[in-house]
């Protein structure tokens, strides 16, 4: 599903050059739970954020679902993120004036679903992540768990070939990480491809393989 | 991408209705600008009507002329010559004149005189006129006829009468067609006039100028002289004016340079002074006005500024989830041109009403105040598209940064 030759990234400004991805190879296989883990700094965002076509890289080739994601022109990277990619942040990022079930139905109006058809699917995967009676409330009217179910409901409702979650229990206490997690499990059950980020053990624990970034570089990955 | 997709207007809508202070924001402005610029110009309008009417009495282009005395010597003749019209005089102008587009002469009856019809029996002001009267002076006729060449040419004893005088001998009667006794003759009453001028006109009788000569004269006298020019520019109306002056001085042998023997009033001269101020008032509004629409244009440009900055966020994660730069600009846009293009309309609208109100106050130099539609129309069309292009800019930078920097700004 994702396969990653020799990717390279470093951010530039004017002065100074941080190579931060210094040439990754990984292949996620179709259907895979993954993790990433490795200290601050070490780029798992930035690798996370090139799967995601919301970043670009230098060097290397990145290929999902068998088409070469390089040198897009926005046209394409928004075609791609919208019907490849579900992507989950630590920091939720909905929109405060959409009510949940707005929110969810979002990347469905950028495929040009019709209103109707796009607010029932939104509820149909409001309600997998038990979020059915809280469809019209806004965001700040629920708790950081129920953001970021209504964010995973968001990041599922395209039917994305892929998951992706940085972080995605970095702002919960451990009782809600927990029912996140046991989303994600139960969306790779369903025979999703899920890659999150993570820096907490027992987090990575809950996946099938737990891959180590260190310094830009992947260490191993333990099957 | 179409104009007119529900969907995206569904987007806009909602948009518009939770960000109420921004979408105040940017309204306000414009409903501000157009409004104002409405009252300004409107009232503007509203004065110079106002003013337009205070010359209403008599044509706004129209020369009095009157004889007065000799102040030099001419021709050995000596001085203090009195000056007298005659119908000479006004067949000369009529002959040597064809750029005159009416000319009227007017014949004064010495005092008052005693109006009887029934056993009515009241005084009134009676002046012998040319049939061009009405057009120098303005006058409406609100019933009947004015008098006319064959009244004037075979001496008919008929009479118009002022809509006060009307009322005070006739009542709820019809004068025209009634006989009624003026002086020691019979006159038939042929119409009612009405001059806006002043209440003083409404209760004068004006006959023909040929029957107040003979009957009451005897003599071919005329009191004073007034015409009107036709299309004219202000050198054509002074060189008529020379010219006229010229041949009266040499009918009654007097210098032309002697500027007491006869008096020319000249209201085209008054007329330039008025349009002169009224150009001036007019420049002045559309100076201020232009300067509003200008801080209009400032306005709305940086509120389109602020709103991109406070939708960076916004962008960001529309662009995670698939929005393309093309959609997130159109979705700006669009929203700018809505609320900037309803705010205007709704300054017009407001602008329009608080004119109306003002018209109530009909004072002498404030009168149905007025806007043209086309100009506030314009104006809305300006700041809409001043609206459009300052947020078309910005927007599209922010519609290209990458969604993971957008997503970071709060
Ligand atoms: N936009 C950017 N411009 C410049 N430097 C950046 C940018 N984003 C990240 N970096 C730097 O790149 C390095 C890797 O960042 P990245 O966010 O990928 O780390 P991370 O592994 O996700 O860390 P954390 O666990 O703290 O989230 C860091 O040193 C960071 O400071
Ligand atoms: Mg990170």
């Amino acid at each position: 599903m994702i396969q990653l030759r020799n990717i390279k990234k470093a951010y530039k400004t004017e002065f100074t050059s941080l190579q931060v991805l210094k040439g990754i190879d990984l292949i996620i296989e179709e259907g895979e739970f993954v993790s990433i883990m490795g200290s601050s700094g070490s780029g798992k965002s930035t690798l996370l954020n090139i799967l995601g076509i919301l970043d670009d890289y230098d060097e290397g080739t990145y290929t999902l679902a068998g088409e070469l994601m390089k040198n897009l022109s926005e046209k394409q990277a928004a075609y791609y993120r919208n019907r490849f990619i579900g992507f989950v942040f630590q920091s939720f990022n909905l929109l405060n004036f959409k009510t949940a079930v707005e929110n969810v139905a979002l990347p469905l109006y950028y495929q040009k679903v019709n209103r109707d058809q796009r607010l029932e699917k939104a509820m149909h995967y409001l309600e997998m992540v038990g979020l059915k009676d809280w469809s019209d409330h806004h965001p700040n009217q629920l708790s950081g768990g129920q953001q970021q179910r209504v964010a995973i409901a968001r990041a599922m409702v395209t039917e994305p070939k892929v998951l992706l979650a940085d972080e995605p229990t970095g702002a919960l206490d451990s009782t809600t990480s927990h029912e996140v997690m046991n989303l994600f499990q139960e969306i790779h059950q369903n025979g999703k491809t899920v890659v999150l980020v993570t820096h907490e053990q027992d987090i990575a624990e809950k996946t099938e393989r737990i891959i180590n970034i260190q310094d830009g570089l992947i260490l191993n990955s333990n099957e | 991408m179409k104009f007119f997709d529900q969907d995206k207007w569904n987007e806009i809508f909602v948009s518009i209705q939770k960000h109420k202070l921004r979408t105040t924001l940017t309204a306000l402005g414009v409903f501000w600008g157009i409004f104002l610029l409405v009252i300004l110009l409107g009232s503007g309008q509203g004065m110079q009507n106002g003013i337009e009417k205070q010359f209403r009495g008599d044509a706004l282009n129209s020369i009095w002329m009157y004889g007065g005395s000799t102040s030099k010597t001419f021709n050995g003749l000596p001085k203090g010559r009195r000056i007298q019209f005659n119908n000479d005089d006004f067949e000369n102008l009529q002959e040597q004149f064809p750029e005159i587009e009416y000319l009227a002469g007017r014949v004064f009856l010495s005092g008052t005189q005693i109006l009887k019809y029934k056993k009515k029996n009241l005084s009134f002001s009676v002046f012998g006129v040319s049939p061009d009267m009405i057009h120098v002076e303005n006058a409406q006729i609100t019933s009947g006829r004015f008098l006319n060449k064959t009244d004037e040419q075979k001496r008919r004893k008929v009479a118009v009468i002022g809509s006060q005088i009307k009322d005070e001998v006739f009542g709820n009667e019809d004068p025209i067609g009634k006989d009624i006794l003026l002086g020691d003759g019979m006159y038939r009453v042929v119409g009612i006039s009405h001059d806006p001028e002043s209440n003083q006109a409404q209760r004068e009788i004006y006959i023909p100028m040929s029957v107040a000569q003979v009957v009451f004269h005897g003599n071919e006298n005329i009191s004073n002289l007034s015409l009107i020019g036709g299309d004219l520019s202000e050198e054509q109306v002074n060189q008529l004016q020379q010219g006229i002056t010229e041949t009266l001085a040499a009918n009654h042998q007097f210098d032309p340079t002697d500027n007491r023997a006869l008096y020319i009033n000249n209201r085209y001269e008054d007329y330039k002074r008025f349009q002169n101020l009224f150009l001036g008032i007019k420049s002045f509004l559309w100076f201020v006005g232009l300067g509003t629409v200008l801080a209009g244009i400032v306005g709305v440009s940086n509120i389109m500024l602020i709103i991109v900055k406070d939708r960076t966020k916004e962008i960001g994660i529309r662009k995670a989830l698939g929005a393309t730069p093309r959609s997130i600009v159109s979705m700006i846009l669009t929203e700018a041109i809505f609320i900037t293009s309803m705010a205007g309309y709704f300054g017009l609208a407001a602008g329009i009403v608080v004119l109306s109100l003002l018209d109530n106050l009909d004072s002498d130099f404030f009168s149905s105040p007025e806007i043209n539609l086309g100009v506030g129309l314009a104006a809305i069309i300006i700041l809409v598209i001043a609206g459009a292009l300052a947020g078309l800019i910005p927007s599209m930078q922010a519609a290209k940064i990458n969604p993971i920097v957008a997503m970071r700004t709060d």
